[in-house]
């Protein structure tokens, strides 16, 4: 019988040497007349182990890792693929604390499976949320997702029941289910990582979207720095074959544009329009691609969708706390030890992601501030960094978790500097449509200058134009740009002197 | 060009909103969008050249110019700035300054963790990459020509 060998094909594991890897240990294999199996899984998520190595034995998986090319000739001599011993083993992967003490719900599949099999999917539970919805009427669908407490995972966090209730109550021939994968946020690559291992769980999220509003089209708007999960995508509806029935997915390239994952900028850039964004209202649901009817969802939201059709709304709305309702894969990033993904209920701290599970800064120098919820998230200093992580205990202290991305900066990070870069990334990627992101975020760029080069009386100047972007942009790029900037601010004065 | 340019129009002749498909496709064949398509592609969509222009110029991946042997995109964002990002973007800029490779920002691969991280040639990617590391995936670039 051949031995099954998982290398992770996932981009992070690619940069990290996985290719070489595989390929070395398919030569030697073969050299030592082994019946072997590769499996290019997606990734687990720890990524300082990277590229991980799986064998599959009667105990287990058993892992070895980081795995370079140099050590593939010392594995097999180790008989690795009967699980010796070996400095780099690690044991049964699923007994290593740091995954052992998450709670994976939407992403328990990806790296365990491999992600161009719909077998291996369906052997996983996939595909029997699709199968519940088929059974049930639009609006039922609607009601459990509502019941779950799902709500939008891309960073905005608005119920995702009503919006599709929205949809399903606005008549026309014509609807769309869009799946926002411009996933632009610094410190963030849950959305890549699903798509990349496991593909099919996204695709049955848009369509049991599509039975629960009666839409027959998918687009899926993938970021142009992400060719691997466009190629995985595009394989993945390759073979579903009729699996999905009526319901058709395209998936489009965007172009390098952050504010794409506007959700109006992107309905536009799919158009094949420049990616302006657009006056609300109306809303995408009720006008939305092409003038229709549109669920436009992140890939989160849509992936945790089939669980909860075939586990029921309560198995997902009895995890998390408050008004968070299911779980969150928190990506940990930047200047940490254990960087990867977590997937955890809502309701742990922010100091036991970045202690318990990341094992503090990578550099091993103090944690100094830890910016959460991407490039138009807060700063936040040691002092906040017992705050629960949930959306309103996150709105409270003047600070978002948007996308779960989490990104830790050592005691050596000048923040007055970070905030110029905040500014300076809002006029790179402005979209020009509204004044205050256009022409505040260069005028940002050139107070916060002045600041630094010793004008203390400018600072008055600069919380005055964060108010004007706060209220007075059309959308989040400008609108949001003030939090880093402010929070910088704010918890590090001393930086700005 | 011509050829090439009807090919990848009959190929999207059915899509709706097709224009973003269309200037991958021409910059995946050529390396960049050329000025003698613009007309050519306005046609094919009924829309002004200015529509187009506006188009190419607004999306940050579309080039106008012809890049170099090898595009070098090294990341920019917060999470690498965290692990010496910037110091790596100055290092490659000087490394880079003479020669046929295009260096480019990109902000965010995807790779937050184990920074910094620079793709090549829009496929290969490589992480946690120190001013050594970029010296000698540059060299190696150099003797596969």
């Amino acid at each position: 019988m051949s031995i099954s060998v998982y290398v992770p094909g996932d981009a992070a594991a690619l940069a990290l040497g996985a290719e070489d890897v595989a390929a070395a240990i398919e030569q030697t294999a073969a050299s030592h007349k082994l019946d072997v199996n590769i499996v290019r899984n997606g990734s687990r998520g720890l990524f300082w182990l990277e590229p991980l190595v799986e064998v599959v034995t009667e105990q287990g998986r058993i892992a070895y890792g980081p795995v370079t090319l140099t050590d593939v000739a010392g594995l097999f001599d180790a008989n690795f693929t009967a699980g010796g011993k070996h400095p780099l083993r690690l044991g049964n992967i699923e007994a290593l604390p740091y995954l052992a003490r998450q709670h994976r719900v939407t992403m328990r599949r990806v790296g365990v499976i491999d992600p161009r099999s719909p077998d291996a999917y369906q052997a996983h539970g996939g595909g029997r949320g699709l199968d519940v919805a088929r059974s049930m009427k639009p609006a039922e669908i609607v009601r459990m997702i509502t019941e779950s407490g799902l709500r939008g995972r891309g960073g905005a966090a608005f119920p995702t029941g009503i919006k599709w209730k929205t949809v399903l109550d606005t008549a026309a021939q014509q609807k769309y289910i869009v799946c926002n994968a411009d996933e632009g946020d610094s410190g963030t690559f849950s959305d890549r990582m699903l798509m990349e291992g496991d593909p099919h769980c996204l695709i049955e999220g848009m369509a049991i979207a599509g039975l629960a509003v009666g839409a027959d089209k998918g687009y899926i708007y993938v970021r142009s720095e992400y060719p691997h999960a466009f190629a995985a995508l595009n394989d993945a509806i390759n073979l579903a074959g009729d699996w999905l029935g009526d319901f058709h997915i395209e998936v489009r390239q965007a172009a390098g544009a952050y504010v794409c994952g506007e959700e109006t900028a992107l309905l536009e850039s799919l158009e094949g329009k420049r990616g302006i964004v657009r006056s609300k209202p109306p809303l995408p649901a009720i006008s939305g691609l092409f003038g229709q009817p549109t669920v436009i969802n992140n890939v989160i939201t849509f992936a945790s969708v089939p669980d909860i059709l075939a586990q029921g709304a309560a198995f997902y709305r009895d995890l998390g706390v408050g008004r968070s309702r299911g779980t969150l894969p928190f990506q940990l990033a930047g200047n940490i030890k254990f960087g990867g993904l977590i997937e955890v209920p809502f309701g742990i701290t922010l100091r036991e992601l970045l202690y318990d599970y990341g094992g503090g800064s990578r550099s091993g120098r103090p944690l100094r501030a830890v910016q959460v919820g991407g490039p138009l998230g807060a700063y936040l200093p040691e002092s906040q960094f017992d705050t629960v992580l949930d959306y309103e205990a996150f709105a409270a202290v003047g600070a978002v978790l948007g996308h779960g991305g989490i990104v830790a900066f050592d005691d050596t990070v000048d923040m007055a500097k970070q905030a110029r870069y905040a500014m300076k990334f809002c006029a790179l990627e402005s979209c020009g449509k509204c004044t205050p992101c256009r022409i505040g975020s260069t005028r940002g760029v050139e107070v916060i200058d002045r600041i630094r080069a010793g004008q203390k009386e400018q600072i008055p100047l600069l919380r005055d134009l964060c108010d004007t972007l706060t209220y007075g942009s059309m959308c989040a790029m400008g609108g949001m740009t003030p939090y880093p900037v402010l929070s910088a601010l704010n918890h590090f004065p001393e930086d700005f002197q | 060009m011509i050829a090439t340019l009807h090919a990848i129009f009959v190929k999207h002749r059915q899509q709706a909103g097709a224009l973003l498909p269309i200037l991958h496709d021409i910059q995946h064949a050529l390396g960049f969008v050329p000025d003698d398509a613009v007309p050519l592609i306005a046609k094919e969509l009924n829309l002004s050249r200015a529509e187009v222009h506006g188009v190419i110029t607004y999306y940050h991946h579309f080039r106008q110019t012809s890049p170099g042997k090898h595009v070098v995109r090294v990341c920019c964002a917060e999470a690498c700035q965290a692990n010496g990002g910037e110091a790596l973007a100055e290092h490659a800029a000087a490394r880079l300054q003479h020669g046929d490779t295009t260096l480019e920002p990109v902000y965010c691969l995807g790779l937050c963790a184990i920074g910094p991280a620079i793709q090549i040639d829009e496929t290969q990617l490589h992480a946690r990459v120190t001013a050594e590391k970029f010296d000698a995936l540059i060299g190696a670039l150099g003797g596969r020509k």
